[in-house]
Parts: C-alpha cells; sequence; structure tokens
C-alpha cells in the first residue's frame, strides 16, 4: 500500500545533497557535531531527540531515535519519560494559550 | 525453554543457517574483505586459544548462539582436554579463554584450569553467572577463581532485571547480582586486587550495540549505586545472526532490516582487527575452528590441522580464514569481538 511516509525513505535523508550538496554537507557535519558527546551525553542527547520527535510527530525521527536510545542502553521507561516530557511540553503550551483566550474574551465580554 | 536442537528445529541445523544468511541479494561479506583488500583473511598471530568445553548449560538464553541448555549433552572429554594441554605447553599460546555452555558443568573443569595454570598461561572463564548459585558443588567457584587469577568475564545485557531477564531468564537477574556480590567478596572487580572481572553487553533486540564507553558508564554508576557492585570493564559485544538469534531476527520479522544494518555499518577498522586473526577456537569434540561462531556454524580451519590431534601451528597460523554472511556482526560499526568493541 502507497503512503505518504515510507520507512525506506529515513535511509534516503543523506542523499538530500543530490539536489544541494554544499548546504546538506553543512547540514551533515553540524547534525554530526551536535550529537556527539559534550557537555551533555550522547545518551541524554538521544533522550532529548527523541521526546522532540514525538513532539514534531516525525515517525523517521521516532524510529531513529527509538533505535538509537536503544542502542546507548536507554530502558523503555526513561524512553517514555522522554515521552511524557515532550507530551508535557505539547499539552502546557496548548493551556498556556489558554491565558490569551482567557484575556480576549475577558476584554470582548461584559 | 528447550534448545533447537531438542525442539528439532530446521535451524539447529548449520546448513540451513547458512543457506537463510545466502538468500535475499544481500552484499556478499567476501567481496567487502576484497573490496578493503583483505580477502583472503589472514591470521595475525595466535594470541588466544579458545576453548567450548562443551554446550551444556543450567541457562537457556533466548539469543544464544550456542544454542547450549540443560538438554544440551555434547561436553568436552578428560582426554581431549589432555590433548589441549600438550599443545599449550609446546606453543607460546599466553592466553587459554575457556567457555561452553556452562563451562563449569564440565567435570573436569577445575582439574583443567589448575593443569593450565602450571602451564603460567593468562586463563579467562565465560562464566554466565547464576552457574555459581546452581548448586552446592558451584558456591566454591568464586574462591576457586581467585586463587588461580582466573579472568571472568560474563553477561549481563543490562543493569536492570526486565531486559536481563527477558533475555535470559526469569531471575536470572536476581540471581546474577548475588552472583556478582559473591565474586566482589573475594576481591574480583575491585581496584588493584589484580581479580578482573568483566561483563559483557549484548542488545537485547534486534539493535546494534552503542559505543562502549558510554554503556560501561552507565553500567558503572547504576550497579555501584543500586546493588554497590564493581566490576573493571564492560564489553559490548554484537549479537550475530546465528543459531537462536536468527530464528529470533525471522520470527520477529527483523531479519531484513537488521543484516541491512549489519552491512551498512561494514567498517574497515573493525575487520582489521577481527578476533578471528589470532584467535583458535577448539569445539567440544576438539575440532578447530576459527572463532565460536564458526565453530557453531559447522565451519571448521581450512587447511590439513583441522583437528587437535593433527595440530601444525605454523599451517593454522598461515591458513585463509573461513567467512559467511554472519561475519557482518563482527565488523559493523565500532566492531565485536569477545573482548568487545575493536575500534
Amino acid at each position: 500500500m502507497e503512503t505518504y511516509y515510507n520507512p525506506d525513505d529515513l535511509k534516503k535523508f543523506s542523499h538530500i545533497g543530490e539536489f544541494q550538496k554544499s548546504m546538506a554537507d553543512k547540514f551533515f557535519q553540524y547534525y554530526g557535531e551536535v550529537f556527539k558527546d559534550g557537555t551533555l551525553t550522547e545518551r541524554e542527547k538521544s533522550l532529548i531527540a527523541l521526546g522532540v520527535a514525538h513532539a514534531l510527530q516525525c515517525p523517521y525521527c521516532i524510529d531513529a531515535y527509538t533505535s538509537s536510545s536503544l542502542e546507548k542502553g536507554c530502558t523503555e521507561e526513561q524512553m517514555m519519560e522522554a515521552v511524557h516530557v515532550a507530551g508535557a511540553i505539547r499539552g502546557g503550551a496548548t493551556l498556556a494559550h489558554g491565558v490569551q483566550m482567557m484575556n480576549q474574551t475577558k476584554k470582548l465580554m461584559m | 525453554m528447550k534448545s533447537l536442537l531438542a525442539q528439532e528445529h530446521l535451524l539447529s541445523k548449520s546448513t540451513e543457517q547458512l543457506h537463510v544468511l545466502n538468500q535475499n541479494g544481500f552484499a556478499k561479506f567476501r567481496d567487502k574483505l576484497t573490496g578493503i583488500g583483505l580477502n583472503p583473511l589472514k591470521p595475525t598471530s595466535i594470541d588466544i586459544f579458545q576453548m567450548n568445553v562443551g554446550k551444556m548449560c543450567n541457562q537457556t538464553c533466548k539469543h544464544c548462539h550456542v544454542d547450549a541448555g540443560p538438554d544440551r549433552k555434547e561436553i568436552m572429554t578428560k582426554q581431549t582436554m589432555q590433548t589441549c594441554l600438550e599443545i599449550l605447553s609446546k606453543h607460546d599460546i599466553p592466553i587459554v579463554d575457556i567457555t561452553g555452555g556452562a563451562p563449569e558443568m564440565n567435570p573436569n573443569f577445575r582439574w583443567f584450569v589448575e593443569e593450565v595454570k602450571k602451564l603460567g598461561k593468562h586463563i579467562l572463564v565465560r562464566c554466565n553467572l547464576t552457574i555459581i548459585l546452581a548448586g552446592k558443588s558451584y558456591h566454591s567457584l568464586p574462591e576457586f577463581f581467585a586463587k588461580h587469577h582466573v579472568e571472568i568475564v560474563s553477561s549481563l545485557p543490562h543493569y536492570t532485571k526486565f531486559r536481563t531477564d527477558r533475555q535470559r531468564g526469569d531471575g536470572v537477574f536476581d540471581k546474577s547480582i548475588e552472583a556478582l556480590t559473591m565474586l566482589n567478596n573475594v576481591g574480583y572487580g575491585l581496584e588493584d586486587s589484580g581479580l578482573m572481572l568483566n561483563l559483557v553487553y549484548n542488545p537485547t533486540g534486534a539493535i546494534l550495540p552503542g559505543p562502549q564507553k558510554t554503556l560501561q558508564d552507565e553500567y558503572k554508576l547504576k550497579l555501584k549505586q543500586e546493588f554497590g557492585i564493581m566490576f573493571n570493564n564492560l564489553f559490548v559485544i554484537t549479537n550475530l545472526p546465528i543459531s537462536r538469534f536468527l530464528d529470533y531476527l525471522l520470527v520477529s520479522g527483523n531479519y531484513h532490516d537488521y543484516m541491512s544494518q549489519l552491512i551498512d555499518a561494514f567498517n574497515p577498522a573493525a575487520a582489521l582487527g577481527v578476533m578471528c586473526r589470532n584467535t583458535l577456537s577448539i569445539g567440544w569434540d576438539g575440532y578447530i575452528y576459527d572463532c565460536d561462531f564458526n565453530q557453531m556454524l559447522d565451519m571448521k580451519v581450512q587447511g590439513t590441522s583441522t583437528h587437535i590431534s593433527e595440530f601444525d601451528l605454523e599451517a593454522l597460523s598461515n591458513r585463509d580464514i573461513a567467512v559467511n554472511q554472519h561475519c557482518f556482526g563482527c565488523t559493523a560499526g565500532l566492531g565485536s569481538s569477545c573482548g568487545g568493541q575493536m575500534v
């Protein structure tokens, strides 16, 4: 069945340079640098990426950073906590906008 | 859980495993070696004499490449061990690596360790930990190992009970922790004790292992914090697609992706350092192999010296190492060997 998202396309991510090489090269160099051990470990960065992948709802990133987190020894519980962090921020961001709704309501209504 | 052999499973036959591994049009391992100028793969030196002293084990782990378990009866005889001792006394091979199954279940295990020690060799035993608690006669193993300065290498696929038990069986984690505490109590894994206790991590599923250093730091922290356990090094090993792990990959629908991952991650630097280049692997019946994985696939060494009864170190040092598709497991990413990652 044809779908918009094809799991095999994840492997083709590195081919984006085919249409614009210099920017792709710069991006992948930067990307590689970002995920190296720094003041945060590679493991911590994988969990952050997993949470962000869920917030962005990117299926490629979810697959990639599920594998990456598992490879770095993360537990199922830690990974789900990362997803909850994403959920809490998304939910919080929605609810925080409720203040805007409240402000507008109060302005409009007697 | 029964072994594949006891189940009369098709994959208990090495020919069937090799048949599966050579289907689907994957890139060939030999071609990859040719591409980097390493075909035929040759030994560098023979430093490790690895002996599989039997397939009997008190555990039946889901990923076991030996297909070991309580129902396996293949055990190395004292006579075969004696022939190995004669070989070791004649040749300058510094390390004797004893594996199984659970090698301690071989009735001549302790005698053999004592005899090897007399030859001045460094001895390494691949101990599954739970064997120490498997019966009264095994409870003194930590003291025995310490007395003979045996290096211990033990699998602990994760520092959590959930993941370890899922791979190695219910209750294995708790027993492993108890056994590790017993080993620590006689000095193993403690700084400056000279008694080496190394743990082995291999993924509990169809994924490649991450960097050894990252995992080792995490293991050290968690095991110390939660159980007060100390150890020296963590060896990170990739699961090779053979035997029970191959069965798991096929049944779970992960085989194709896993093989693709291994092949895509082929690393020439890892290929240079594969363990078969400095190891000989001896089967329970005295046949000689390039590694324990080739042994389980019945791929004997090439040449005339295929059994310890006709051991010829010079011929073995110049042999072409037998390779097949499973070898991609040792050359993926940071590499994999019985001593962990190589790159």
